[in-house]
């Protein structure tokens, strides 16, 4: 499959968000704002890649029977090291992802990509997929994100164009579930209906 | 394609994996916790000073009880004489722990309050950050005159709309945090 191919069908054939629905919990829970949706979108994608390579790297030399806790071990460390990094560099996006960033640990995207694809392919073609499913998670996410800002708080990444306050529902659980049920079927409806 | 899953095996390959990655992970904390520390100590130091009045000499954290809980506690002086304490008070929100801090002159009038980290609803609790009306209304807030609660309690703080529990909330640690100054 050629590296473009790899890219585009994480975007849309096997969008992780619309299509495949995994990683829903901080789907729901993260995409308050535009600008929140984006952040835990580039730092899943930042686990992903580097796990990616990283698993499909060590994949020949981990016995079967161990392959999971490796796995998790690898993804987790990642993540961490994830952690520490927002923390001392962008202090108030982990302030507001906060509980959410240790918990790309057990996202099913990141552990579902080291076991279907990195762990059977190069290097090379496990970074490129690393980065088209984590380019889907972050545009569907920004996307959500997008929609719920402008309908519950009348801003776009944080701009106000709207006196007052939005529907609040939207910013609020019941929202999260309306709007990705709406995007879900116009994304299958007019992007992936092949 | 990948080894025999023989005990030997197994337990090499973990070790080495966890011996890999706890050595990845000490090596990224030490070179990341001076930046950590620092940027800690810098949103600290910054709301101490935002809710202080200017010009006063600023004194080391000390420990006081804040509402039951252990807290800490910062002095600022003029001429040897205490002008203002900034007491760091926190209470239960609606998404998690509220910790704010609160600046109060000598003679127990609010001067100014921030918040140093919250967990509450972006869009709705979120704004006891953002909301101007909300924040304002605690500059010069004296709990001599005024009751320090919500209106919807017969108090005399206005709640962010739509967001009792975290305007509950922000004012129990008001209080808290003015009834802990009257022990020093």
């Amino acid at each position: 499959m050629s590296k473009f191919k790899l890219i585009t069908k994480g975007l849309v054939k096997d969008n992780p968000t619309f299509v495949l629905l995994l990683g829903m919990c901080p789907t729901l829970a993260t995409t308050t704002s535009a600008i929140n949706g984006l952040s835990m979108g580039l730092a899943t994608l930042f686990v992903l890649v580097l796990s990616n390579m990283a698993i499909s790297l060590i994949a020949p030399v981990v016995p079967d029977k161990v392959h999971i806790p490796v796995y998790i071990v690898v993804i987790a460390t990642f993540v961490t090291l994830l952690q520490f990094l927002m923390q001392a560099f962008v202090p108030s996006v982990y302030a507001s992802l906060g509980l959410f960033i240790p918990l790309i640990v057990v996202n099913c995207i990141v552990l579902g990509r080291a076991e279907a694809f990195a762990n059977k392919n190069s290097i090379v073609d496990s970074a490129f997929d690393g980065i088209g499913v984590g380019l889907g998670f972050t545009l569907s996410l920004t996307v959500i994100g997008i929609v719920r800002e402008i309908l519950g708080s009348g801003s776009i990444f944080g701009w106000k164009f709207l006196a007052g306050d939005g529907m609040l529902a939207f910013v609020m659980a019941p929202g999260a579930f309306l709007v990705l049920g709406y995007l879900m079927v116009l994304f299958n409806k007019f992007v992936a209906k092949k | 394609m990948a080894v025999q899953s023989s005990l030997k095996n197994m337990v090499i390959c973990l070790f080495s994996t966890c011996f890999i990655c706890s050595a990845l992970l000490a090596g990224v904390y030490a070179l990341t916790k001076k930046p950590i520390d620092e940027t800690n100590a810098k949103i600290l130091k910054d709301s101490v000073s935002a809710v202080l009045p200017e010009g006063g000499e600023l004194s080391e954290a000390a420990p006081i009880t804040v509402g039951g809980q252990p807290s800490e506690y910062y002095v600022s002086t003029k001429n040897g004489e205490p002008v203002a304490y900034a007491i760091k008070s926190t209470t239960v929100g609606f998404g998690g722990p509220l910790t704010i801090m609160v600046g109060i002159t000598a003679d127990g009038t609010v001067y100014n309050t921030s918040v140093l980290s919250h967990a509450e609803t972006p869009g709705l609790g979120a704004k006891c950050n953002t909301d101007e009306k909300f924040m304002a209304q605690w500059k010069g807030f004296n709990p001599a005159e005024k009751i320090l609660a919500v209106k919807k309690d017969n108090g005399d703080v206005d709640a962010i709309t739509a967001s009792t529990i975290t305007s509950r909330a922000y004012t129990l640690a008001v209080k808290n945090a003015v009834e802990a100054m009257k022990t020093l």
